[in-house]
């Protein structure tokens, strides 16, 4: 997403290793056989690694989830974040705040002001009515009632939970119940939510509504956003980047399309085989650079054909000095021509394949399959940034 | 054969307690003024209401808060504890068991908390707990008469020792109870301590210390008996008379009647701990 914002949270070699004497393993792990497996840890240490010299930058901004299987460390590192647990070697920062360093008056600070959290089962507080639950992070805070109660009404108001704030939460559906516990996180404003599976809990059509929802609300709201999950379609889903944990480590981070199309590691291969790539892989991630498939208008007809001949393309972009296109040439119409020693307007084809970088592999090969004409991937002013031939679409789909 | 070596650990109680009174006779003066003037004020205000009232008092309690068979049921064993001539010691009986309960609580509650967060004060006190509740209670009436002497007070003292357990049980159990991610939630949005445990953590245990409550009345209930022994009055007065004298008539009559306090007392406290279960555990 927006490399250029500033790092609002950073992990830097963050170990977290549950059992008596932790500090132990961390300093011997170097001497372990790599490949241990958790339950020889166990019987060797005493101990439980929940998350293993993990280092991770968060743009401001950014979806950033954790994904893994259970047990892979996924929650664990959620929780060192905002030092629900806490690490046992490493630091964690946010907005280059030292959070491991922090005293537990400040921590607290931190996370009434700073972060919001939203748990897997809800967590709400079942004696309490919705809007005293929404509230409660504002009540901790020392926040008068009167402003508490507008605030967890805005806040129940984004998302869609208007009418529903003098009941109690066992009143509510699943789905309805999670909205409130987004409602209580996002009532004090924090710059950051950690989320832990937070649609986990919820059956797979409300938990794709939810998905749906929570991507316009942040949209609406501008969060930096942690979210933990299990589910690799949903990772896919909210992403901006992936990190993909096992055994308390970090495999991989990196875009969703990067994981789908270069995995780093056989876990990670193993982890996305059964996706869909052409409902994850964009445009950006395969269109070639456009210099290959580019002539310019002060070419002549030969000129044209030279460089077609050169590169081996049957068609090419008429592109002027504003990198903008002005249509398509095709070498046998080119080649077939009355001698004009320059191009003809009704040689020019003017309707050709024009994408996005953002459109997914999905829709680039059903317009493949209706033109022979390469695609053309372009920006906003209608600049050519890339070009994807149907060689090249081949080529990733089959790999 | 003999043991080759004999610990005369009775013998180092005793003069550990001999030390106690000797040394600590303000302080144990004091908690006697203090139990005994409660003692005495509620006793007073139990039987200065005139019986109607105090009857009709309790049916609007237990028809607000168990419903309307509680209420009938407890008009009913009212009005027979009075026909059995026995009001004014069931009264007697209740304000010694009330206070007692009141002591309980005010010590039961917050040792309870305490155990909950700190395992090795649980450790400590469980094998106290127990010991507590085992001991047969003739044994400690004797360091209760040499510290606070004879009366009501040691009565209630005895009473105290033998019904705290299940307050400071209960109420443990119940914190420890609290969901763990609701627990968390509390600390992920910056509660204080206090703030976690008056917000999340005891209104989330209040079933399960309202049932170490009960728990507690109905031990102290069946402790008046013995607390008569060092002088306690009320029912477990008539009951200890009745047993001098083989008095069966006396002895059947005053036992309905704690029989009907406790009922009452029962029914009531467990509307309570049942209401507050539905508020809490209908999720």
């Amino acid at each position: 997403m927006n490399q250029k914002s500033s790092t609002k949270i950073r992990c830097v070699d963050l170990w977290k290793v549950f059992g008596s004497n932790p500090e132990r393993v961390v300093d011997q792990w170097a001497t372990f056989d790599q490949n241990i497996t958790k339950t020889e840890l166990l019987d060797k240490t005493g101990c439980v690694v929940g998350v293993r010299d993990a280092s991770l930058n968060i743009a401001e901004g950014e979806i950033f989830v954790l994904m893994g299987l259970s047990g892979s460390g996924k929650s664990t590192l959620l929780r060192c974040v905002n030092r629900l647990y806490e690490p046992t070697y490493g630091k964690v920062f946010i907005d280059d705040q030292e959070v491991t360093s922090l005293s537990f008056q400040e921590l607290r600070n931190l996370r009434s002001k700073k972060t919001g959290m939203v748990f897997q089962h809800f967590a709400l507080l079942p004696h309490r009515r919705v809007i005293e639950n929404v509230g409660y992070g504002l009540e901790i805070q020392g926040v008068g009632k009167a402003k508490r109660e507008s605030k967890a009404m805005e806040s129940l108001e984004l998302v869609g939970l208007k009418g529903w704030e003098k009941s109690y939460p066992h009143e509510l559906s699943g789905g309805m119940q999670q909205r409130v516990g987004l409602a209580r996180a996002l009532a004090t404003d924090p710059e950051i939510l950690l989320m832990d599976e937070a649609f986990s809990a919820l059956d797979p059509l409300i938990r794709r509504q939810m998905q749906d929802e929570f991507i316009n609300l942040i949209k609406v709201v501008k969060k930096t956003i942690v979210f933990v999950t299990h589910d690799l379609q949903e990772a896919m889903r909210l992403a901006n980047r992936i990190a993909v944990m096992k055994f308390g480590a970090i495999q991989q981070i990196a875009a969703p399309s990067e994981i789908v199309l270069h995995p780093k590691t056989d876990y990670v291969a193993e982890f996305v085989q059964d996706l869909p790539k052409v409902k994850f892989v964009t445009a950006k991630d395969i269109m070639e650079t456009p210099d290959k498939w580019m002539v310019k208008p002060e070419y002549s007809i030969t000129e044209m054909t030279n460089k077609m001949d050169q590169e081996g393309i049957w068609y090419a972009f008429l592109v002027d000095k504003n990198q903008n296109i002005k249509g398509v040439v095709d070498y046998r119409m080119l080649t077939n021509g009355n001698g004009d020693k320059n191009l003809k307007a009704e040689k020019l084809i003017s309707e050709f394949p024009n994408e996005r970088s953002d459109t997914f592999l999905e829709k680039l090969v059903s317009l493949a399959a209706k033109s022979t004409i390469p695609i053309a991937v372009t920006d906003k002013q209608n600049r050519i940034n890339g070009v994807i031939s149907r060689e090249r679409l081949l080529d990733t789909l089959s790999t | 054969m003999g043991f080759p070596v004999k610990i005369p650990i009775g013998k180092w109680i005793d003069l550990m307690v001999i030390w106690l009174t000797d040394n600590f006779t303000a302080a144990f003066d004091l908690i006697s003024k203090v139990v005994g003037f409660i003692l005495l004020k509620i006793d007073f205000f139990f039987n200065w209401i005139p019986w109607p009232i105090f009857i009709c008092a309790i049916v609007v309690i237990a028809w607000l808060i168990s419903g309307r068979k509680v209420a009938i049921f407890s008009a009913i064993s009212l009005f027979l504890l009075g026909c059995l001539g026995l009001w004014a010691e069931g009264m007697s009986t209740l304000a010694l068991v009330t206070t007692a309960v009141f002591i309980s609580v005010i010590f039961g509650l917050p040792a309870g908390i305490f155990a909950a967060k700190n395992e090795r004060f649980n450790a400590f006190l469980r094998p106290l707990l127990d010991g507590m509740q085992t001991i047969p209670s003739f044994v400690y009436l004797i360091p209760a008469i040499m510290f606070f002497g004879i009366g009501n007070v040691p009565g209630t003292m005895a009473t105290v020792i033998f019904s705290l357990p299940p307050m400071v049980r209960l109420t443990t159990l119940g914190i420890q109870q609290v969901d763990a991610e609701v627990v968390e939630a509390g600390h992920a949005f910056g509660s204080t301590p206090w703030q976690l445990l008056v917000k999340i953590q005891l209104p989330l245990a209040l079933p399960s210390i309202m049932a170490g409550v009960n728990q507690t009345v109905m031990m102290a209930l069946s402790m008046v008996v013995v607390a008569a022994m060092i002088g306690a009055g009320g029912l477990g007065y008539k009951i200890l008379y009745s047993i001098q004298r083989v008095d069966l008539a006396v002895g059947i009559e005053a036992g309905l009647g704690i029989l009907f306090i406790a009922m009452v007392l029962d029914r009531i406290l467990q509307g309570i701990t049942k209401r507050e279960q539905k508020a809490i555990l209908r999720q």
